[in-house]
């Protein structure tokens, strides 16, 4: 959600994959590479996740029995536990073991394994998140490519200026305002929570769909502008190509220029950047599920922050990270795919 | 355009100097152009001007919370323009305040982030081989990671307070710009002028402070312009997570605040509206000024954006 509007978020160039033009071969090596980059990062982010909460001051059992009375066995039982009183490397060594079988150890807070929470709470962050981006996605393309077709109009104008400023509100600022005016004060929509009490079966769906809406607009709100300055000035640099003015002279109508010749080439890099920001947004939607108390994975960081909860909120570390990791990997096989032009 | 043509006399340091006031001059002119950057220009100096003035503005005693000047949670009136807080301080004067604290984080948590951007950028552009290779694959794995979490992750395990706020903010900040810098790094170098340097006995340091540097410079400026408003941002969300300094008076915290006591269930709307129209004004303000400055050096995008 702190990401700059108009950036370059794909971390690899796709040029760099283009050496070797033998077919079958140069692809598995492509693949190969990203694979092993890949797993290069989510080893680091792995090694990081374990010095970052176990070296840096303070004990963790101190940490993690912050604010309850426990005795001195209790904390004495606690550290043999997690292992605290074995030498760093051993400490190290099963950390990693535990990640490879998906071990997280034991929510402190929730007495439940991390990996069980995190399971049981992917599918509403999920929901949440899938909708919010698809909506700002067609609801950012659409705006960008008028916007750039009719670059300096009124149009343009308002659009762009409001995307910048609804761009720079803070996510949980805005989800507050939306829940005084409509919950608080019309009533128009729950103020929080995923679903009503006692509702089940397919009533549930337009309930989940209600308690939806304001958190959706809320993320709708600050995604869209990032896609809408991305695809307008991608489409901006499309414009000034050679093929255009062909199609153009061709004598081709104005709109079929547009959608046959000049906005597939634009929604290329645009498409991959969506796809390496939804492993950010996940992330993102920390602040919103907070503010409207939605039973998802940011819900779930945000109260393991408070206590501290450090094996969840470390799960929770590699998870995320994880996540980019994978969207990223994802979006750097898919783009040879769909742009023949950087195929390996 | 507006200096006069006739310095051309004396030593080479003047004339060094009388050419960077003319393409300033010339910055000025066309940046003056666009309005959307002269807004943000405004509403920035007044910032700015708010946080230095602060202190004599608000009282001493009006930020306290054993003798607030005032009753706890009471509406705007004559003599709290927009209400007080849960402990009974103007909330006006916490807004006033605030902007110190915003502003303090955005410059240092941006200076940090540049600093260590642009090095490591020029680095990695103008070494090649190892140097590169390790430069680039540390910046990989920081872009990787979502900053955020590392940041709330420092923030927590390191205390509350401004300055690991600050930390935190500009050690995940630093990526997007070093790879920019390295981008630029390598198109300057690519340039036959780089290669006279080196025939002529320039070492490292000598390209990269005295030919890369100055090249990279309007793009590190106009990153720079663009990551304070990120940083606010960053640093209100950071302060509503609760990870900000309890006794210092952030916008975001503020908003926290308000949150905690029952506020958008009240209706308090003077207690939540006005440090978020802050923030949303400042990071406006900086992110118009940015692109008005990228507009500027990139005459691409100028002919674009007019």
């Amino acid at each position: 959600m702190a990401g700059p509007a108009d950036t370059d978020l794909v971390p690899h160039s796709p040029e760099e994959g283009v050496r070797d033009r033998s077919g079958l071969y140069s692809t598995a090596r492509y693949v190969g590479a990203r694979l092993g980059g890949s797993l290069v990062s989510l080893f680091a982010v792995i090694v990081t996740s374990f010095f970052l909460f176990r070296i840096i001051p303070g004990d963790p059992v101190d940490a993690m029995t912050h604010g309850r009375p426990v005795s001195i066995e209790q904390k004495q039982q606690l550290r043999r536990e997690f292992g605290l009183d074995d030498p760093l490397y051993q400490q190290f060594l099963d950390y990693l073991w535990g990640v490879v079988r998906l071990d997280f150890g034991q929510s402190f807070q929730f007495s439940r394994p991390v990996t069980e929470l995190i399971g049981e709470r992917l599918w509403p962050t999920l929901l949440l998140v899938g909708t919010a981006v698809a909506i700002s996605a067609l609801i950012g393309l659409t705006l960008g490519v008028n916007g750039a077709w009719r670059h300096g109009s009124t149009s343009d104008r308002v659009n762009t200026g409001l995307a910048l400023t609804l761009w720079s509100v803070p996510s949980f600022w805005l989800g507050l305002i939306l829940i005084v005016v409509f919950s608080s004060t019309l009533g128009w929509f729950p103020t929080s929570g995923m679903r009503t009490e006692g509702v089940s079966g397919w009533e549930a769906v337009p309930d989940v769909a209600h308690h939806m809406v304001l958190p959706v607009v809320t993320l709708v709100a600050v995604l869209y502008a990032q896609y809408l300055m991305i695809m307008r000035s991608s489409l901006l640099d499309e414009m000034g190509s050679d093929y255009i003015v062909t199609a153009r002279a061709k004598g081709l109508r104005d709109a079929l220029v547009r959608r046959r010749h000049a906005v597939p080439n634009a929604l290329l890099p645009t498409v991959t950047l969506i796809f390496v920001n939804l492993g950010f947004v996940v992330f993102g939607s920390v602040l919103v599920e907070t503010i409207f108390s939605w039973p998802g994975l940011g819900q779930l960081f945000y109260s393991g922050l408070n206590v501290p909860d450090l094996p969840l909120v470390q799960g929770l570390f590699v998870f995320f990270s994880a996540a980019v990791i994978l969207m990223n990997l994802l979006a750097d096989l898919l783009y040879p795919v769909i742009d023949p032009r950087v195929r390996p | 355009m507006t200096a006069p043509e006739t310095i051309s006399t004396s030593s080479p340091r003047r004339l060094t100097w009388a050419r960077r006031r003319r393409s300033a001059a010339q910055f000025w002119q066309q940046y003056r152009r666009n309005r959307g950057g002269m807004f943000g220009l405004v509403v920035l100096l007044l910032f700015v001007a708010t946080a230095l003035l602060a202190p004599w503005i608000v009282g001493q005693d009006a930020l306290s919370v054993t003798r607030p000047p005032g009753a706890p949670l009471q509406g705007p009136s004559q003599a709290f323009l927009l209400g007080t807080d849960r402990s009974g301080r103007s909330v006006l004067d916490l807004i006033i305040w605030g902007s110190r604290v915003s502003l303090t984080v955005g410059f240092w948590a941006t200076f940090i982030s540049i600093t260590f951007g642009a090095l490591l950028g020029i680095a990695a552009g103008h070494f090649h081989g190892w140097i590169s290779t390790v430069i680039m694959r540390v910046t990989d794995w920081f872009l990787v990671m979502p900053s955020l979490v590392l940041g709330v992750a420092l923030a927590a395990v390191l205390g509350r307070s401004l300055t690991t706020i600050i930390i935190a903010i500009g050690v995940t900040a630093w990526p997007t710009t070093a790879r920019l810098v390295r981008a630029q790094t390598l198109a300057v170098e690519a340039r036959p002028y780089i290669e006279r340097a080196h025939a002529l006995g320039g070492g490292h340091w000598h390209v990269m402070s005295r030919h890369v540097l100055p090249n990279v410079m309007p793009i590190v400026l106009a990153q720079t312009t663009l990551m304070v408003g990120t940083a606010i941002l960053t640093e209100s969300t950071f302060a509503f997570l609760g990870l900000g300094d309890p006794t210092t008076a952030s916008w975001g915290g503020t908003i926290q605040a308000a949150r905690d006591v029952g506020a958008v269930s009240a209706r308090m709307w003077w207690y939540i509206l006005p440090p978020g129209i802050a923030i949303v004004l400042v990071v406006l303000a900086f992110t118009l000024c940015g692109r008005a400055i990228e507009g500027v050096l990139n005459p691409k995008l100028r002919e674009r954006r007019s």
